[in-house]
């Protein structure tokens, strides 16, 4: 179970506005890169986030670069995870390889700033305790909620050794 | 059922019967990384304590290439180091982008190809399902020589007719872009077809798939024809032509028919690829710096564009005008048809083969303020490293004619 403030971003959230080019060198120094996270959206996102917050985007969130740098800084932020319209695909891909989740919700936009949400991925509801409103979403299929779990597909591979789809 | 492309191709590399919708664990015939995502992949490779690559695996040093600073010298250092102790290749700097090597070296109709950079799509213009990935899941493509995916729902896109003249593939993929949206493929395979992809080169197919992923989609694929085989034959390589075409009863979640005679040039404004208008609606717009290059437009053929409307003619004094040859052999190539002399003598500054100021790491970077026209694929908020600065999309022909008035024009009216 997932529980916390809401920061709202809008449509097409790039990979540029969560790991900006300029920082390239420090891709190898995540604590360092995550200082910049979501920079190019809202500049003073890194140093306001708290553990455990959650960011709701608009459409197509995290289009652009294959960087897996992208989701990997959101969580080291503390972010517990992203809620959008839509996502990008390979964006999506990275966030579950990484063991972060992303919830697919058409109804974002009743979300608002500061709201406090609680998300439990196993049943796939989201419990808006600010708006006293609930929200149903699918559930990650087994293979991806294992991913989840165990904290990323690299965890996932020490374990079982192998795909297990 | 009949299959599309990709689930032919994907039902070979699975071994077994797959359709759409399918998750499954695909066989691999090449995985790749670049500066800027492989570090990361090595990291990972030797967290999962593997010992070496399990498939054809490749390491291309283009983004920052040479290095501009320390940090990213240490992480170019440490990807040649991985390369020396596996069996990784190692293209260093100056070779070029991956996704122009992979087509003149190793993309073949019917291999599936994954790469730690979105734009591995590129190689579908030689019919092989060609995708990017992140850095995770190119270490397991290393490690395991496989990886999992959903075999995507296909669009078919039947391109009819010719273009115009001044009209060019680049046109007709941000035209695509802008009518289905940056969203409107997501997921999806693009399967392009039509009497119209048979007046177009290899050069111009891969610029249509390398901006496939632009609008969401997972792989941009052509079906495989004289022309690709033709292609294969001038990089030498005929014997790994094969005919890769759909099933004629395969099963299209969409079919999107576009009219090749009716495209006009095209420019993307700031700061979103499906932000795509026709040439009248841009003329005019002031511009501080053009690049023509990268991955998307750095080609002999795109070269020679230039050339031509650069020939005995000057950029103009306001702005900076910036190339750089997707690889090596291009470069090679435009010296010898003199285009290099060309651009020099017009001005411009000549950057090595590599991905140059497309993703705002050096050489290039604009000023606060200012606008940037760039033959690249992405225009995003910062892009071009400085978030002050705005990037517009367009053809190599509409950036050479726009270099010499110093803003937007239109190349019908240079074109000889």
């Amino acid at each position: 179970m997932l529980q916390g403030n809401v920061w709202k971003f809008g449509d097409n959230i790039s990979t540029d506005h969560i790991a900006p080019g300029r920082y390239f060198h420090l891709r190898s120094n995540l604590k360092e890169l995550a200082k910049h996270v979501l920079e190019d959206a809202r500049e003073d996102f890194a140093k306001k986030v708290n553990s455990g917050d959650i960011i709701v985007g608009g459409k197509n969130f995290g289009l652009g670069s294959s960087r897996e740098h992208a989701p990997r800084i959101i969580k080291v932020s503390g972010v517990s995870c992203v809620i959008a319209k839509s996502f990008a695909r390979i964006f999506y891909r990275n966030s579950i390889n990484i063991g972060l989740p992303v919830i697919e919700l058409k109804e974002v936009d009743e979300i608002n700033e500061g709201d406090i949400l609680k998300v439990d991925t196993e049943k796939g509801i989201i419990n808006n305790l600010t708006q006293n409103k609930e929200y149903k979403f699918i559930p990650f299929p087994k293979f991806i909620n294992k991913i989840l779990e165990i904290g990323g597909i690299d965890e996932y591979i020490k374990k079982y050794g192998n795909y297990g789809v | 059922m009949g299959k599309t492309i990709a689930e032919k191709i994907l039902s070979e590399h699975a071994k077994k019967e797959v359709k759409a919708g399918e998750i499954i664990i695909s066989d691999i015939d090449l995985a790749f990384v670049q500066d800027g995502t492989g570090p990361l992949t090595v990291d990972q490779f030797n967290y999962l304590n593997f010992d070496d690559v399990k498939s054809k695996s490749l390491v291309f040093i283009d983004h920052a290439s040479p290095s501009p600073r320390k940090e990213l010298s240490n992480t170019q250092k440490k990807l040649r180091q991985f390369c020396k102790k596996s069996s990784a290749g190692l293209y260093d700097i100056g070779e070029g982008i991956s996704h122009q090597i992979v087509a003149e070296k190793y993309a073949k109709p019917g291999d599936v190809i994954v790469g730690a950079d979105s734009h591995s799509c590129t190689a579908g213009a030689l019919g092989a399902f060609a995708t990017g990935m992140g850095s995770t899941d190119i270490a397991l493509a290393y490690g395991l020589g496989k990886v999992w995916l959903k075999v995507p729902e296909t669009f078919k896109i039947i391109l009819k007719g010719k273009l115009s003249k001044g009209v060019y593939a680049k046109d007709i993929i941000l035209y695509f872009i802008g009518k289905i949206g940056a969203d409107g493929a997501t997921y999806k395979a693009l399967e392009f077809d039509g009497d119209g992809i048979k007046n177009l080169s290899m050069e111009s197919r891969l610029t249509i798939s390398n901006m496939a992923v632009e609008a969401g989609a997972k792989v941009g694929i052509f079906p495989t024809d004289e022309i690709t085989k033709e292609y294969l034959k001038s990089q030498g390589r005929e014997k790994d032509y094969k005919e890769i075409t759909a099933d004629p009863d395969a099963k299209y979640e969409k079919t999107i028919e576009i009219n090749l005679s009716e495209i006009e040039p095209q420019v993307s404004f700031p700061h979103t690829v499906d932000n795509t208008r026709n040439i009248k609606d841009a003329v005019g717009v002031k511009i501080d710096q053009v690049y023509i290059g990268t991955c998307t437009n750095g080609r002999i053929e795109d070269l020679r564009i230039v050339a031509n409307i650069l020939k005995n003619r000057k950029k103009s004094d306001d702005i900076r005008l910036i190339i750089a040859p997707a690889s090596k052999d291009v470069y090679l190539q435009a010296l010898k048809e003199g285009l290099i002399n060309t651009f020099i003598k017009a001005g411009a500054t000549i950057l090595p083969p590599g991905c140059g100021p497309c993703v705002g790491v050096h050489a290039g970077v604009p000023a606060d303020g200012e606008k940037v026209l760039s033959t690249q694929n992405r225009n995003f908020h910062g892009r071009a490293g400085n978030p002050n600065s705005e990037i517009y999309l367009s053809s190599p022909a509409v950036a050479a004619a726009s270099a010499i008035t110093g803003y937007i024009t239109d190349p019908r009216e240079v074109l000889e």
